[in-house]
């Protein structure tokens, strides 16, 4: 379970507050979506929990089954199970996208306790999941990201997913830059994933993702904050009707 | 001209050393070596060519003290090959392998004074001497003039496996002079390894003449003896359609000047020079690569990467000089640091001098910080920060250790790298 309580955030190097005291709680096994305009700050939240440099949290709390995040290295934070697809996935030239995650796998197994994964056994659990994704062995072999294609390094987000095996998965913005089909893949990786340890946070704009992947509970967030929280018919009523009316009844 | 100065630096350091007793030709090899090296005198810090870096340390009479550094595994641990081992700058017969080997001939420079190794005479001194200009390079002349040891390598066929030369230090005080000349014959081949610090100051020169269709490998690394102070210069000569390269991997070390002195004289000859070099705190690191085309349709490619922190200090002086004779060359350069830190810098002076129309050259140089972006993301997916660090580090160096062909040696080039980056020599 994720419990984030009034958590505020402003930039390190100038005074200027983006979070203004979140509050939101993602039971165990669910789905949350959060929309919001451009600029609310989404991927912020998403970038303070997994530990980015760049920002002061004045205060507030988020705990990950009990555990405050706040206090943690990213890579700790990541081997007790918060996984993020980030909004713009990163290019690393050099590094091959195989050995990335190998490399990640066993970093995070090992910070657990557990045993680390053969390279046999590696290659035969990757090579079936890009198979689902449809990702081919070429990309598996290349830099990270580098050169993919903007929908590629989303797919390639949700692979990473499926590998490290997160109990909280972040997803900011993963349908943006995504065609019809590719949509659909990358929604059934999500829901082939779902299940009753795994929660979720999606990040989106449209509703198109959430017919795929129907989430429990959507957020709005404007101007820092969460604004309203409601069952899936919300996301329909901001597809619909955009976010004044919603804005306006809150403000 | 030298200034009187510098001459009686020079005299000071031949009238404390002996020349060493050689046959005919090889005495005289030397007696017009120590001429050079009067005419030029030793070279001193205010010499354009030595304004990065200080050679004080390699001048000086007195051999500044380095301590060894116990236990260092040899650097190419578990490749079948052919090892030749020098201890503090002197052969170790004992402790080498039986030099006879199918497709090679290997003699002893100290011995050579008994046999008469006729193709070296072509060799020994020459390609030093047709090297001192337009740049002089006196200790290159010092290093004929006094070499204590070597080996004379000519090969004549493909050989079977790499010759390795393994390099031993046991005194803190050891002040090697080491001499090689290796010629590869028509159409032959050969894989030259070097490993390990030669002494406590090490001076060592390679001449390597490459003859047509000949190809020979070079792939060296230079460890973690903190305190060395090493001076290297490979001089080569090419042939038509001949393939030279040369790789090097280096960890720290107080100083390290490594020079090589290229040029390529036959058509469509391939060269390619390459470095990988970490450097923690102590550590003073000069690439100085001087590569002359005058066949035509050469290519030519030096790249250069330094990863610097804790006020390590990296450079790189490269020139490509296309006479007007070499059409169609293909030159290229990149030399780039990674600092790790605001204490560390990279001085780099790169040079394209080019006197033929019809050719292509291109260099560049960067100096950066690590991406903090890419950090990021690789500890968001539970890499701890010293891995993903040395995980961009060695993205970073990937491009200079492509350069190395055989598959085999690359790994232990790759393996010994990540064992110095785990180990915390960077
Ligand atoms: N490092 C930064 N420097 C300056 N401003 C920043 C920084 N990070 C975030 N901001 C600002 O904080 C606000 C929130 O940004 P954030 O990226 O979290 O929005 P978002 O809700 O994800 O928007 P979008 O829907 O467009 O992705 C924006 O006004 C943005 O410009
Ligand atoms: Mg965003």
């Amino acid at each position: 379970m994720l419990e984030i309580k009034n958590l505020h955030v402003k930039l390190e190097e100038e005074d200027k507050v983006i979070l203004k005291g979140v509050n939101l709680t993602v039971e165990t096994g669910k789905v949350h979506a959060i929309m919001g305009p451009n600029g609310s700050g989404k991927s912020t939240l998403s970038y303070v929990l997994s530990g980015r440099d760049g920002y002061t949290v004045t205060a507030g709390s988020a705990k990950l089954d009990g555990q405050e995040l706040l206090e943690m290295e990213p890579e700790a934070r990541a081997a007790a199970g918060l996984f993020l697809a980030f909004q713009y996935p990163v290019e690393i030239p050099g590094v091959g996208n195989m050995t990335f995650l190998r490399t990640a796998v066993n970093a995070q197994r090992k910070a657990r306790g557990e045993e680390e994964m053969s390279a046999g056994e590696f290659l035969k659990v990757i090579r079936e999941q890009a198979k689902t994704l449809k990702i081919d062995a070429d990309m598996l072999k290349r830099p990270v990201n580098v050169g993919f294609s903007g929908g590629e390094k989303k797919r390639n987000e949700i692979l990473q997913m499926a590998m490290l095996e997160p109990k909280m998965c972040i997803l900011d913005e993963t349908d943006s830059g995504l065609d019809v089909d590719a949509m659909k893949l990358v929604a059934e990786g999500v829901n082939a994933l779902r299940s009753e340890g795994r929660s979720f946070l999606v990040i989106t704009h449209y509703q198109r993702l959430l017919d795929h992947i129907k989430p429990d509970v959507v957020h709005i967030m404007a101007d820092g904050r969460i604004v309203k929280t409601g069952g899936p018919e919300l996301a329909l009523e901001v597809e619909n009707n955009g976010y004044a009316d919603i804005l306006a009844e809150v403000l | 001209m030298a200034a009187p100065a510098r001459s009686a630096e020079a005299e000071a350091r031949l009238a404390g050393l002996q020349l060493p007793q050689s046959g005919a030709w090889l005495h005289l090899a030397r007696g017009a070596a120590v001429s050079r090296l009067r005419a030029m005198g030793l070279p001193v810090k205010r010499d354009e060519y030595w304004k990065y870096t200080d050679p004080t340390p390699l001048t000086v009479a007195a051999v500044p003290v380095a301590q060894v550094i116990p236990g260092e595994t040899e650097g190419f641990d578990g490749i079948d090959c052919l090892r030749l081992v020098f201890v503090d700058g002197v052969f170790d017969a004992a402790a080498s392998d039986n030099p006879a080997l199918a497709g090679v001939e290997i003699s002893r420079l100290a011995e050579a004074a008994t046999q008469d190794i006729h193709w070296a005479h072509e060799v020994y001194g020459v390609l030093e001497a047709r090297g001192q200009t337009p740049v002089a390079r006196p200790l290159a002349a010092l290093n004929s003039a006094l070499a204590t040891d070597g080996v004379l390598i000519r090969v004549v066929g493909k050989v079977s496996k790499p010759v390795a030369l393994v390099y031993h230090q046991t005194s803190t005080a050891s002040d090697a002079i080491l001499h090689h000349c290796v010629k590869v014959e028509d159409g032959a081949e050969l894989t030259l390894l070097e490993s390990g610090p030669a002494g406590a100051r090490s001076n060592t020169v390679m001449e390597v003449q490459v003859a047509d269709g000949a190809a020979f490998h070079h792939v060296r690394t230079q460890g973690r003896d903190h305190e060395r102070r090493t001076l290297t210069h490979v001089f080569a000569r090419m042939g038509n359609a001949s393939r030279f390269k040369s790789f090097t991997l280096t960890a720290n070390g107080a100083l390290t000047r490594n020079e090589v002195v290229l040029e390529l004289i036959g058509a469509d000859g391939v060269a390619h020079v390459a470095g990988a070099a970490l450097g923690n705190g102590m550590f003073h690191h000069d690439d100085t690569v001087f590569i002359t085309h005058q066949g035509t349709g050469c290519e030519s490619r030096q790249v250069f990467k330094k990863v610097l922190r804790n006020g390590a200090t990296g450079v790189f002086q490269g020139k490509i000089l296309v006479k007007q004779s070499a059409q169609k060359t293909d030159g290229y350069q990149i030399s780039q640091s990674l600092l790790l830190d605001d204490d560390s810098q990279f001085l780099c002076k790169p040079e394209l001098e080019i006197y033929a129309d019809d050719v292509k050259c291109s260099h560049g140089s960067t100096s950066g910080a690590i991406d903090d972006t890419a950090l990021f993301y690789l500890r968001s997916r539970g890499v701890p920060e010293r891995e993903a660090q040395s995980l961009l580090v060695l993205a970073f160096l990937a491009e200079a250790i492509a350069e190395i062909d055989d598959a085999t040696i690359a790994e232990a080039i790759q393996a010994r790298l990540e064992s110095w980056l785990a180990a915390g020599a960077h």
